[in-house]
C-alpha cells in the first residue's frame, strides 16, 4: 500500500527523493482521516520551504489540516490540476495528486524520516 | 410566569427524577465562596402592559413627530409594511443559523438571493450574508485585503465616515496595521487625488474612499482605483447610503465594496442593529470573512442551498480564521432582501430619483459648499449665525436640522450635512429654506 | 415510536429572479411633490448606472407568497425545542418585538438631539444597570454588536490596561474545550494563543495554569460553566494566579444562562465578560443575527471602555466623548439599540426573582435530561452539569454510528439537532441545551426520540447512518457546494 521508494513523515506526509529534486505529498492514511478534499492551499514556485514547518493545508468540508514539509528547500514545481479537482488527492494520493516538487537544500534530511514498513506500523499502531 | 411551562406537579416530577429534592440542591456543587447570596438588585418582573407602557413613556422623550434633515450614516426610508410582515413569522424570527441544512432551507435561500442582489447592485462577483454593520465591515475589508496583498498599509479618505474610520483604528491598532489618511478638495469635496498620489506606495494593501461621501458627494472611484492598482494595491470602496446604488454607476473598479444597508428598509432604531455587507471579486473569495451561502443539491437530485467555504470561519480554523464574527445580521438582511423585492428593478431606480429630486430641490434653495455631484446629501455653509443656532431656529418648527460638521471636520465648523429622503415633505423643505433665507438676510442687513 | 411529526406537503419555490417578469412591480411611489430632476444632469452621464440586471421584479402577492412559502422550509423555536448546546434557544418573547418597534424608539437617529434622545438614553442606562447587577462587575459597554465583538472588545480592554501599565504582554491562554471565537478574538488582537488542556475531568487544570501563567501572559479566557456545562470549581483559585502574575481573568458569557441569579462572575474574580443578549436575554436568532455582545468590566478597566459613554448631567443623560484612555471605538453610533430594547423587556417581565427562577428551570431541564439519557449515552464526565450537558457517541460508534449521524436522525423525530463534535475535547459529542423554556411533555418527547434512536443503532444502523429520510430537503452535498461554489444566482 505505501510505496517503498517513498519516506513518510509522522505528519503524514510522504516525500520521493531523485537526486537533489524531490517530490511531496499526503498518504492515503491523511486523505482518509480527511474525508471528501474541497481544497489544497500550496505555496508559490520559489518560495522556500522547510523540514517540520507548513508549507500549506488541505481543507474539507469541516476541517483544515497544516501540511507540513518533510524537507527543506525550494519550490520548484506546484500540482496546479488540484485547483480544479482536489478530489484527486482522495482519488491518488501517492501519484497523480502529487503537491509541491521541491530542489533539495539539504538532502540528508531524509534519514530522518520513516520507511514505508515503519509508516505501515505507525498508522497501524494509530488506528 | 408565562414563559416558563411547567407546573409545579411537573416540577416536583422532574426533581425526583434527577433524585434531589429541591430545586437548591441543583446547586449544592457550586463553591460557597461563589454563590450568590441575596436577590438580585431588580424589581420583581412586570405585566405585559406595564412593560408596553414603560417603553411608551421612554419614547414620549425622545424626538416624535419631527421632520429630519438628519443623514450621516443613518437614512430615514419608507419601510414596506411586507417587510415587517416577513420577519414576523416565527420561521424566520425563532430560527437558528442554518447549520443543519436540511431544515433550514427558508433561511438558506434567502440568504442565496441576498447575495445574489448585492452582487447585481455593487457589480461584484460574491458577497457575503452580512456583516455587523458599515463600519464594522471597513476593518473586515482592510484585513481582507492585506491578507490578499501581503502587504500591511492602509490609505483610507478622510471623506469615509468618521466613525467609521475611528473603529478602522481601533481594530487596526492592535493588528500593527498602519493607517494614513488623505483629504479632500476643498472646493469640489472629492478626494485630492495628488495627495493620494504622493501618500501611496508600494507597501500599501488598500486604498479605501466611499461614494457617494461622508459629504453626500459622488466621489472619483475610478481615478482612486487607477492609482491604488497601478501600486499594486486594492480599492475598497464603502458606501453608507444603500438607496443610491438604484441611480449611481456601481463600482467595478472596486476590489472589495464594502456598507451599510440600513437604508433598506432597516428602522434607524438609534444606530443598530444595521447589516453590513462584504462583496468582492471572484479571486477573492478565500479571503472573505463572514458566512456565505452556497448552491448545490440534495442526494434526491433536488436544488438546494447550504453554509459553505466554512473552513474559512473561527469554528473550523479558530485562531487563523478570516475574521472572528460568527454572526451573519440574517434577521436583518432578509428585512433588506424583502425591501429590495418590494421595489425591485424599477423601484429602486424611481425611489433613488425620488431622493435625488427632494435633495436638490433643498440644495437649490440653501447654497450647498461643495461643487461636486451628490446624491441625497449635501453640505451647507451657514453665514452669520452657527449650525447649532441654525437648528435651534429650526426645532421651533418641529424639524431637527442637519448634522453640524465641527464635531468631525474642524475646518467645516461653519457647515452642516443635510439630507433629504423620499420622506421629506416639501412643506418642511420649503420651511427649512424660508428659515435659511432669512438668516441670510439678516447677515447682509 | 416518531409521535411529534408525520409527513406532510410542502410547497414549492424558485427563486425570486426564476419569478421575475419585466414591469411587474410590488411598490408604489407617492408623485413627487417637488420638481424632477433629470439624473444625468445632477450626477454626470457618467455616474449614472444601466438598469440593475436581473433584479427582481414580482407582484406584491407573489412577493408575500415567496417569503412565506420558503418560511415553512425553516425549524424554529416556535416549532419546537432546539436542544443546542450553548446556544441558549430559549422562547422570543412577542411582547419583545412589539416594543421594540415604538416608533420615538424605532425612528430615533443616532446623531438626533441629546434632548431629544433621552428616552433612548435612559433605556440604556438601565441595560447598563441591570447587566452590572446581573454580572456583580461595576460597568458595562453596550457598544460590541455580537458576543464576538464584545469578546474582541473585552480583550482590547485589557491589552490597553496593561499597555498603560508598561507592558501588554504577548499572549493569550484558551482552554482546549473553548468555542471557535475565542482563539480568533485573541488573533485579531494581536495575541499569540497558547492552549491550556483540560484535566481529566474536564475543568480548568489549576496547577497547569500555575505553571503556564508567566509575564508573557496576558489573560485567561474561560467560559463558566464551561462547555461541558460543568461549574469551574476552581475559578476563583485561578483568578488568584492569574492576578499574582499580573494577568487579567476574561469569561466568554455564553453559558451565562446557568447563572443568573445563582452567582456572579463579579464575586468569583472575573475582570472583564461579554454577554450574549441573543442568548441568555432572549433576543430572537432570526436565522443568524442580529445579537448584541455587551461586555461587562471591573473598575480598573472602565477608563479603557469604547467611546462615548453615558454620564448624568444634571437632570439628564449625556453623552462622555473625552475619554483619554478609551480603546476608541469598536462600532458607530451606541450599539444595537433594538436588541439592546428586547433584552430589557425580557429583564423587565422576569424581575430579579424571575431571572432565578428561569435558571433554576434551565439547569432542572438539563440535569433532567442527563438522569434520563444516561443509560443509553455515554458521560465523558462524571461531575454534576448545569444547564447542559455533554455525552459522547463512544457507545453508539462501536456500532458504527457517530453524533453526527444520530444527530440527522433526531431531524425525522421532529427536533432540531443538538451541537455536533463540540466541544472537541470529547470525542464524538453531544451537546445539549434545551433552557428553561421547554416544558415536561416537550422534554419527554427528546428524551423517548433519543432513546429510540439509540435503539435504532442496534437494530438498524443503516437507518440511522442514512437520516434524515423525512425531509423535503435531503442530505446536503457539501462537499461539491465547497469545491464549486455557486454562491450567487446567474441566470
Amino acid at each position: 500500500m505505501y510505496p517503498e521508494n517513498f519516506r513518510y513523515t509522522k505528519e503524514h506526509e510522504w516525500v520521493l527523493a531523485e537526486g537533489d529534486s524531490a517530490t511531496v505529498g499526503i498518504t492515503d492514511h491523511a486523505q482518509e482521516e480527511l474525508g471528501d478534499i474541497v481544497y489544497v492551499d500550496l505555496p508559490k514556485v520559489g518560495s522556500r520551504v522547510e523540514q517540520g514547518k507548513s508549507l500549506g493545508s488541505v481543507e474539507s468540508v469541516k476541517a483544515v489540516s497544516d501540511i507540513y514539509s518533510p524537507v527543506s528547500g525550494e519550490v520548484t514545481e506546484v500540482n496546479s490540476t488540484l485547483a480544479d479537482s482536489p478530489e484527486k488527492l482522495n482519488e491518488d494520493p501517492h501519484g497523480a495528486a502529487w503537491l509541491v516538487k521541491i530542489r533539495l537544500s539539504a538532502p540528508g534530511e531524509l534519514q530522518n524520516l520513516m520507511t514505508a514498513s515503519d509508516y505501515q506500523t505507525y498508522v497501524g499502531a494509530e488506528k | 410566569m408565562r414563559y416558563l411551562p411547567k407546573s409545579e406537579s411537573e416540577r416536583r416530577q422532574m426533581l425526583e427524577a434527577c433524585g434531589v429534592s429541591s430545586p437548591e440542591e441543583l446547586f449544592a456543587h457550586l463553591p460557597e465562596a461563589v454563590r450568590l447570596k441575596r436577590p438580585l438588585d431588580l424589581a420583581p418582573g412586570i405585566s405585559e402592559y406595564e412593560i408596553v407602557q414603560y417603553f411608551r413613556d421612554r419614547a414620549a422623550e425622545n424626538a416624535n413627530g419631527y421632520a429630519s434633515l438628519l443623514g450621516a450614516g443613518v437614512y430615514h426610508h419608507y419601510r414596506p409594511v411586507l417587510v415587517d410582515t416577513v420577519v414576523a413569522r416565527g420561521e424566520f424570527l425563532t430560527s437558528y443559523t442554518p447549520y443543519q441544512a436540511e431544515i433550514a432551507q427558508g433561511t438558506l435561500t434567502t440568504i442565496f438571493e441576498f447575495q445574489t442582489m448585492i452582487c447585481q447592485l455593487t457589480g461584484m462577483d460574491v458577497a457575503n450574508a452580512s456583516m455587523y454593520d458599515g463600519s464594522t465591515a471597513v476593518p473586515e475589508a482592510a484585513m481582507m485585503a492585506v491578507r490578499a496583498t501581503g502587504k500591511g498599509r492602509v490609505l483610507i479618505a478622510n471623506s469615509v465616515h468618521p466613525e467609521y474610520r475611528e473603529v478602522l483604528r481601533t481594530y487596526a491598532k492592535n493588528q500593527g496595521m498602519p493607517v494614513e489618511e488623505f483629504g479632500y478638495v476643498p472646493e469640489a469635496g472629492t478626494i485630492d487625488l495628488e495627495e493620494l498620489d504622493k501618500k501611496m506606495d508600494d507597501l500599501t494593501a488598500a486604498v479605501i474612499v466611499q461614494s457617494p461621501n461622508f459629504f453626500g458627494i459622488v466621489d472619483q472611484v475610478k481615478a482612486a482605483a487607477e492609482i491604488a492598482h497601478k501600486r499594486g494595491a486594492l480599492l475598497v470602496v464603502i458606501f453608507t447610503e444603500a438607496v443610491s446604488l438604484g441611480i449611481l454607476e456601481p463600482p467595478a473598479d472596486a476590489d472589495i465594496v464594502a456598507g451599510e444597508l440600513q437604508s433598506f428598509a432597516i428602522s434607524p432604531c438609534y444606530g443598530g442593529p444595521f447589516a453590513g455587507i462584504i462583496a468582492t471579486k471572484e479571486k477573492f473569495i478565500r479571503q472573505m470573512p463572514g458566512r456565505l451561502v452556497g448552491q448545490t443539491t440534495d442526494s434526491r437530485g433536488n436544488r438546494a442551498f447550504c453554509l459553505t467555504l466554512s473552513t474559512r470561519e473561527q469554528h473550523i480554523r479558530r485562531e487563523k480564521a478570516t475574521s472572528n464574527i460568527c454572526t451573519n445580521q440574517a434577521l436583518i438582511a432578509l428585512m433588506a432582501t424583502v425591501f429590495m423585492t418590494v421595489y425591485g428593478k424599477q423601484g429602486l431606480r424611481e425611489l433613488a430619483v425620488q431622493n435625488l429630486a427632494k435633495a436638490h430641490y433643498l440644495a437649490g434653495k440653501l447654497k450647498p459648499r461643495f461643487c461636486g455631484k451628490f446624491f441625497n446629501e449635501f453640505v451647507v455653509k451657514l453665514d452669520g449665525q452657527s449650525p447649532d443656532d441654525f437648528n435651534r431656529a429650526l426645532l421651533k418648527k418641529k424639524i431637527i436640522g442637519g448634522l453640524p460638521l465641527g464635531r468631525f471636520y474642524p475646518e467645516l465648523a461653519d457647515s452642516m450635512l443635510v439630507c433629504a429622503t423620499e420622506m421629506s415633505r416639501r412643506a418642511d423643505l420649503d420651511a427649512v429654506a424660508e428659515i435659511f433665507a432669512r438668516s441670510t438676510v439678516e447677515v447682509m442687513a | 415510536m416518531i409521535t411529534k411529526v408525520r409527513s406532510h406537503i410542502s410547497p414549492n419555490e424558485s427563486l425570486l429572479f426564476e419569478r421575475s417578469s419585466p414591469g411587474k412591480m410590488a411598490y408604489q411611489l407617492p408623485d413627487l411633490d417637488v420638481p424632477p430632476v433629470d439624473a444625468a444632469e445632477a450626477l454626470g452621464a457618467d455616474n449614472v448606472r444601466g438598469e440593475i440586471e436581473g433584479f427582481p421584479e414580482v407582484s406584491e402577492v407573489e412577493a408575500i407568497r415567496h417569503f412565506t412559502r420558503l418560511s415553512t422550509w425553516n425549524y424554529a423555536i416556535d416549532y419546537g425545542m432546539y436542544p443546542l448546546g450553548s446556544c441558549t434557544m430559549k422562547y422570543n418573547p412577542r411582547i419583545n418585538e412589539l416594543v421594540a418597534r415604538t416608533e420615538g424608539l424605532a425612528w430615533a437617529h443616532p446623531y438626533q438631539p441629546e434632548a431629544l434622545s433621552q428616552g433612548c438614553m435612559e433605556v440604556m442606562a438601565r441595560v447598563e444597570a441591570a447587566l452590572a447587577e446581573i454580572t456583580g462587575m461595576d460597568a458595562v459597554t453596550l457598544q460590541p454588536a455580537a458576543g464576538a465583538h464584545g469578546e474582541l472588545t473585552g480583550i482590547l480592554l485589557v491589552r490597553a490596561l496593561l499597555q498603560q501599565r508598561g507592558n501588554p504582554r504577548k499572549k493569550i491562554l484558551i482552554p482546549d474545550s473553548a468555542h471557535g471565537t475565542n482563539p480568533a478574538t485573541a488573533a485579531i488582537a494581536g495575541y499569540a494563543i497558547e492552549n491550556i488542556p483540560s484535566s481529566e475531568t474536564g475543568v480548568l487544570d489549576v496547577s497547569a495554569l500555575e505553571r503556564i501563567v508567566t509575564g508573557d501572559v496576558a489573560a485567561l479566557m474561560v467560559t463558566n460553566p464551561n462547555t461541558l456545562g460543568v461549574f469551574e470549581e476552581n475559578i476563583i483559585h485561578a483568578a488568584e494566579i492569574l492576578h499574582a502574575k499580573g494577568a487579567m481573568l476574561y469569561m466568554d458569557g455564553a453559558n451565562m444562562n446557568a447563572l443568573v441569579g445563582i452567582a456572579r462572575p463579579g464575586d468569583f474574580g472575573v475582570d472583564v465578560m461579554h454577554l450574549n443578549l441573543h442568548k441568555t436575554f432572549s433576543t430572537p436568532h432570526g436565522g443568524g443575527g442580529p445579537g448584541a455582545g455587551p461586555v461587562a468590566v471591573k473598575k480598573v478597566l472602565e477608563p479603557f471602555l469604547p467611546t462615548p459613554r453615558l454620564k448624568r448631567s444634571g437632570k439628564r443623560w449625556a453623552y462622555d466623548y473625552k475619554r483619554k484612555h478609551s480603546i476608541g471605538r469598536v462600532k458607530a453610533f451606541y450599539g444595537n439599540f433594538g436588541v439592546l430594547v428586547r433584552a430589557l423587556a425580557y429583564i423587565l417581565a422576569h424581575g430579579g426573582p424571575g431571572l432565578r427562577n428561569a435558571t433554576v428551570d434551565a439547569v432542572l431541564n438539563a440535569v433532567y435530561i442527563r438522569k434520563q439519557l444516561e443509560p443509553y449515552f455515554d458521560l465523558p464526565y462524571s461531575q454534576p452539569n448545569m444547564h447542559e450537558v455533554v455525552f459522547s457517541d463512544d457507545r453508539q460508534a462501536k456500532l458504527g454510528v457517530r453524533t453526527g449521524e444520530i444527530a440527522k436522525r433526531l431531524i425525522d423525530y421532529g427536533f432540531h439537532p443538538y451541537t455536533v463534535s463540540f466541544p472537541l475535547i470529547v470525542h464524538g459529542a453531544l451537546m445539549i441545551e434545551p433552557t428553561e423554556t421547554e416544558g415536561k411533555m416537550e422534554l419527554d418527547q427528546f428524551i423517548d426520540s433519543m432513546i429510540s434512536i439509540a435503539r435504532e443503532v442496534e437494530s438498524d444502523p443503516q437507518l440511522v447512518k442514512n437520516a434524515p429520510h423525512g425531509t423535503r430537503t435531503s442530505k446536503v452535498d457539501e462537499v461539491t457546494a465547497a469545491r464549486k461554489p455557486v454562491l450567487r444566482w446567474k441566470g
